[in-house]
């Protein structure tokens, strides 16, 4: 499409920047941006070389396999081990090390589990064996929270018996409000993801501009949406307001996509859940609801949790927190790489740490132009 | 997973549709966009479409980036305040 080719052009980039540039306070100003594909597409286009050096573009919890607590995943690990057991989840999830080792190479040493790329291929799976009970490993934002309460309610319309949902879902407003009262992150600011917006609407942000005093802006994935919505944020900062803006309201509406909302509320309630590298936040996980109990993995396979621990020397929960950039962790580019990934900021496609090495080499898709600086 | 790469509707039934992105065709469900029709883009991730794309928003969000780029190339302006979303 040749419109969306607009939102990459390097004259305008360059244009922004120094809109940018004029428009930056003197002092520091740290925005969080908590959308993996927002860290991506700022690395992938070396954005952050359009940015005065005290702007600062923290990333911050945006990827759902990342911030997966280690419990979860040797749960679901341990759970695909289990006789009769077969595991579907999406493909990121299985090269993050467990405490033990990752889902494949659990799945390598017999464990039942397949790649979903949608969570409706759970329902196939469970079709196609129902001598086994198949449990989806539901990973994901308020994005993927409809298609898995699409899946729970095809699985009833179907009568499908032998499907289960392990629910590891998580809504992102209530972290921003915990990291936005952190002190020793120092957020000024917000760039709000794009699709967990299209699902959530505008107007759940409101909270964190008028009780927590942060501009938020919701920006979409080209590079000049993201220099735009700085731009934005900036602007706000410049005469202290705080507010909710929607840069991305091709694709945003003030009160979002009502029919996923109500899906969501049918088949989910909320309630605290573990973050890697956060801790608990309250009313941030997405569970399933009694009414659904028969599809609750946590009821049909009520297996104990056992006590799990981060690789040693990782620092993917400072990463995700917005503490720490990749480049401090000992074992960045070292023992950790994409190829030998530790931790799971490494081995997701939205991840931290894999989005740094782009920083090396930035695929050029702004045209010819290079940084600012 | 939270791709979403623009699709084009070419075709749709009750609750599914086929869409097109590069010349690959995918099918999605329109559980959440039942009024889509045929032609629409639409932001497709974990085998559904999520939202309709607006050409002319998007048009209309150009229009805004490219008058703050204006803005900054003139060395006399200033650039305060901006056009207000929503």
């Amino acid at each position: 499409m040749e419109l969306m080719s607009f939102f990459r052009r390097s004259d305008c980039a360059r244009a922004i920047a120094r809109a940018i540039a004029r428009r930056a306070p003197d002092r520091r100003v740290r925005i969080m941006e908590i959308c993996g594909t927002h860290t991506m597409a700022v690395h992938r286009h070396g954005l952050r070389a359009f940015l005065p050096e005290n702007v600062q573009l923290v990333s911050g919890p945006g990827c759902p396999v990342c911030v997966t607590d280690p419990v979860t995943i040797d749960h679901a690990i341990a759970l695909a081990q289990y006789p009769g057991v077969h595991l579907v989840t999406f493909g990121d999830m299985f090269r993050v090390p467990g405490s033990q080792m990752s889902l494949e190479e659990a799945r390598a040493a017999g464990a039942r589990a397949t790649v979903a790329a949608s969570p409706l291929d759970a329902l196939r799976v469970a079709r196609a064996h129902t001598e086994e009970i198949v449990i989806f490993f539901a990973i994901g934002f308020e994005t993927t929270a409809p298609a898995v309460a699409a899946l729970a309610l095809a699985a009833r319309r179907e009568r499908v018996r032998n499907l289960a949902i392990l629910s590891a879902l998580k809504r992102v407003p209530p972290v921003m409000a915990e990291l936005a009262d952190a002190p020793d992150l120092a957020i000024d600011a917000f760039l709000c993801p794009a699709h967990v917006s299209a699902v959530i609407g505008a107007q759940a942000y409101e909270f964190l501009a008028r009780d927590h005093g942060r501009p938020c802006v919701i920006a979409g994935f080209e590079p000049l949406d993201i220099l735009y919505g700085i731009l934005m944020v900036l602007e706000q900062i410049s005469v202290g307001r705080a507010e909710v803006v929607n840069e991305y309201d091709r694709v945003v509406r003030p009160g979002g996509n009502p029919v996923a909302q109500a899906l969501i509320a049918d088949v989910f309630v909320p309630a605290a859940a573990a973050w890697r590298g956060i801790g608990i936040v309250k009313q941030s996980g997405l569970f399933l609801a009694t009414r659904y109990g028969d599809l609750d993995a946590e009821r049909r396979l009520p297996l104990p949790r056992r006590p799990s621990h981060a690789p040693r020397g990782c620092i993917c929960g400072a990463v995700l927190r917005g503490a720490a950039d990749p480049e401090a962790c000992p074992l960045f580019g070292r023992s950790c790489t994409p190829a030998t990934p530790v931790g799971p900021c490494m081995v997701s496609a939205e991840g931290t740490c894999a989005a740094h090495l782009l920083d090396d080499e930035p695929e050029v898709a702004l045209s010819a132009c290079g940084g600012v600086r | 997973m939270c791709l979403g790469v623009p699709m084009r509707i070419l075709a749709r039934g009750e609750r599914t549709a086929t869409v097109e992105f590069g010349g690959v065709t995918q099918e999605v469900g329109l559980d959440f966009l039942p009024e889509a029709r045929v032609g629409d883009f639409v932001i497709v991730h974990a085998g559904f479409a999520l939202e309709r794309l607006d050409l002319i928003r998007a048009a209309h969000t150009l229009e805004l980036i490219g008058a703050a780029a204006a803005r900054s190339v003139d060395s006399t302006a200033r650039g305060e305040g901006g056009e207000r979303w929503n």
